[in-house]
């Protein structure tokens, strides 16, 4: 008897369809063979999945993971990350290219898609470097590296300083039909600040970044993007003003887009406290009244795509007077669930939510991933809305547990997870 | 009759700066008194007197042995004075300036001067100087007149005509001079002109000046009946342009894959010197149907017809 699996009594979510109802899923060989509504019928030899009433929805397709894979192992490895990641329900994820050596060479995103396939069990795609080094000043060979297996194109945590470069770099990436994903951050305004400028920063007595850092630079991507063609995604925004420019861009192109962190939308700068440097991120955390700016862009669709911004740091990193500790947090295992405080709080809707985590960037890659339809790859998530649970640095999977959610509560975790139609997790006392 | 008088009055010319001064009758023109210059230079006795007693100087400002030769060969196979000017080690050197140069050769009573300059509209600049006729032999990533002319010398051999050939040239379109000229020279003849690149080695406006742009090569060299390649700056291009040789070469290099999608009796040129390994393949740069070194033979026959046709205009008009 061939492979198949049914899923049954769930709440079936599509993004990609809009669909949102109770129903039954049969999977055949790893991929999506039938999708009703009620009841399906049994077929001989199949194994079933009861899942209780709870939501069936496509795997979550995270754009922005940070790996120690090769390079910086002890932080995270790509089977590490993997564990994480299915915890958190993500099935696919983009690895960024901010490893040692950098992923800038056919060679090496053969490399890491090799080691992804023998020991990870989600599905990894790494993005390659827009410049060499990820200095930038010279180009990568973009050709290669897609033909090696690249997704997409990035400096990482790096931002471009250079217009020519990266005029050049747009230009050359839509010769190869490539997407540039990147994240903005003027290296001369952002100066020696550490987080938002502001009251409280004045009265921390940190060097604040300003809202322009990220604004100038991303006027500058906007108007690169519309002059040279490039599919050209601005990786994480931060504030109104920036929603506001990606907005106008949006009514003149369908090739602009816009990703933000979860932690601009669930986190503001006062979680920073008392220099707590777990919240020290980039971009930085900002108001509450900016975190709502996001919120507003999410719902009406300036921004497209959530992201982790999984970024695994070890305690020497984070264990610093704040202004000398690094940046990131870990997060595969935190998104969806800090994710559902916005549907609980009534913030946005459930569908369009999981649109921004699957489908959305599952289409900026030109992936087969993020729905639940015929003939897709079988790859999806049980959420329980309603779980309740405390973040707990001790029990997270990663191997870095710089979590900037550590004791939050959460209504709502992901229960089993499948990649190819195979349970790759299920949380214990579901 | 002495072999002095012109065959044709067609060429009323003063200059020859560019393709784009020059209507089809007048190619046409110079390419068939060009074609007379291909059994002068291939006789035992190469000499022709038409322009005994005439100076040529060559003025070159950019280094480029290949065609200050050609230009020197052709001037001497027509009796031609024939001088060359090293601007390396000349006064240009000491801060004279390209209008101070012109004045003083002109001074020296030459009837044609042979102008190569880096700087795009330093030739016609300089014309605007002297009295004597000059000859762009390369300005800037402007025009070179006398390539396109051999080029389309080359192909008319070959293909017996220019009408309705596809011809399809790759490589740093942006930055090159031969390109500009042969679009023109191949859009005047009607030839279906395309042009294969990276985007980022095509120039803006470059759907106005060639019928076809591609930036797959495959697809561009569908059915070409002509494959001209470019040579690339490496040291200009590598990490601005395109990120490395090699990934051009992956792309962009003529090799036996690429050349498979052209028709089976395409020829390939090259105006030299070639970057082996680069742009093409050493194997197809010495096959059977590479014109390279026909292309450098043609040269001398073109420049010696422009020469001839220039100077036997100024004596009609003397």
């Amino acid at each position: 008897m061939s492979n198949q699996l049914v899923i049954k009594n769930a709440r079936i979510i599509d993004p990609a369809s809009n669909t949102d109802m109770h129903g039954s899923i049969l999977i055949k060989n790893g991929k999506f063979a039938k999708i009703i509504e009620g009841e399906i019928e049994l077929p001989e030899g199949a194994t079933v999945h009861d899942a209780q009433g709870r939501i069936i929805a496509p795997g979550l397709v995270d754009l922005r993971v940070f790996t120690g894979e090769p390079g910086r192992e002890y932080r995270e490895t790509l089977k590490t990350a993997s564990n994480a990641a299915a915890a958190g329900g993500v099935t696919s994820a983009l690895i960024m290219p901010d490893t040692n050596p950098v992923l800038d060479d056919a060679a090496l995103i053969d490399f890491v898609a090799r080691r992804a396939r023998d020991t990870a069990e989600i599905n990894f795609y790494p993005a390659a470097a827009i410049s060499k080094g990820l200095e930038g000043q010279d180009i990568a060979e973009f050709g290669l590296l897609k033909e090696a297996g690249a997704k997409a194109f990035t400096d990482g945590r790096n931002s471009i300083q250079n217009p020519a470069l990266l005029k050049t770099a747009f230009t050359y990436a839509q010769n190869f039909d490539m997407p540039i994903i990147h994240h903005v951050s003027d290296a001369n305004l952002t100066g020696s600040g550490v987080m938002n400028a502001g009251l409280l920063a004045t009265g921390l007595g940190l060097k604040g970044i300003p809202h322009i850092a990220e604004t100038i630079p991303l006027d500058r991507d906007v108007q690169l993007a519309e002059a040279t063609g490039v599919r050209y995604h601005a990786a994480q925004i931060s504030c109104a003003k920036s929603a506001e420019i990606i907005a106008r861009a949006k009514k003149h192109s369908k090739r602009i887009s816009a990703g933000i962190s979860i932690n601009n939308l669930c986190l503001n700068e006062n979680d920073i406290g008392d220099y707590r440097t777990f919240f020290k991120l980039a971009p930085p955390l900002r108001s509450e009244d900016e975190r709502q700016a996001m919120i507003a862009a999410l719902v009406d669709g300036t921004i497209d795509v959530i992201h982790s911004a999984h970024d695994p740091q070890d305690m020497e990193g984070k264990r610093r007077p704040f202004a000398e500790a690094v940046d990131g947090a870990v997060g595969l295992e935190t998104m969806l669930s800090a994710a559902l405080r916005l549907v609980h709080e009534e913030q946005i809707d459930l569908i369009s939510l999981l649109r921004t985590m699957s489908t959305n960037p599952a289409d900026l890659l030109g992936i087969d991933a993020g729905r639940i339809q015929k003939g897709a790859p079988a790859d999806f998530i049980e959420i329980d809305l309603d779980y309740p649970w405390v973040v707990s640095e001790n029990d997270l999977k990663s191997r870095s547990q710089n979590t900037a959610f550590e004791g939050a509560r959460f209504s709502g975790k992901v229960t089993a997870t499948f990649v190819s139609g195979t349970k790759i997790y299920e949380l214990a006392d579901a | 009759m002495t072999n002095t008088s012109p065959r044709h009055n067609a060429f009323s010319q003063k200059h020859l700066l560019g393709i784009a001064d020059l209507n089809p009758v007048e190619i046409v023109e110079l390419l068939d008194r060009a074609e007379t210059m291909v059994k002068v230079s291939r006789q035992q006795k190469k000499a022709k007197h038409t322009l005994a007693g005439r100076t040529q100087i060559n003025l070159f400002f950019e280094n480029s042995t290949r065609t200050q030769s050609s230009f020197e060969i052709a001037g001497k196979r027509l009796g031609a004075d024939v001088l060359n000017m090293a601007v390396s080690t000349s006064s240009v050197k000491k801060g004279e300036t390209l209008i101070d140069t012109a004045t003083t050769l002109n001074a020296m009573q030459p009837d044609v001067i042979v102008v190569r300059h880096a700087s795009s509209g330093a030739v016609k600049l300089l014309s605007q100087k002297v009295g004597c006729s000059v000859v762009n032999a390369g300005d800037g990533t402007h025009e070179h007149p006398t390539q396109a002319l051999l080029d389309a010398l080359t192909i008319r051999r070959h293909k017996g005509r220019l009408n309705g050939l596809t011809v399809a040239i790759c490589g740093d379109i942006a930055n090159s001079r031969v390109a500009r000229s042969n679009l023109m020279l191949l859009n005047a003849m009607n030839a279906r002109t395309r042009v294969i690149a990276p985007r980022t080695m095509l120039p803006t406006g470059i759907e106005h000046l060639a019928a076809e742009v591609f930036t797959d090569m495959e697809e561009g060299l569908k059915d070409a009946d002509v494959v001209m390649m470019l040579r690339i700056q490496r040291e200009r291009a590598a990490g601005q342009q395109i990120p490395s040789v090699r990934e051009f070469y992956r792309f962009y290099g003529l090799d036996e894959r690429k050349l498979a999608f052209a028709k089976p009796d395409a020829i390939v040129m090259h105006p030299g010197p070639m970057n082996r390994g680069v742009e093409i393949d050493p194997a197809i740069a010495d096959c059977d149907r590479s014109v390279i070194t026909e292309q450098v033979e043609m040269g001398v026959a073109v420049r010696m017809a422009v020469l001839e046709a220039l100077l036997a205009n100024d004596e009609v008009q003397a």
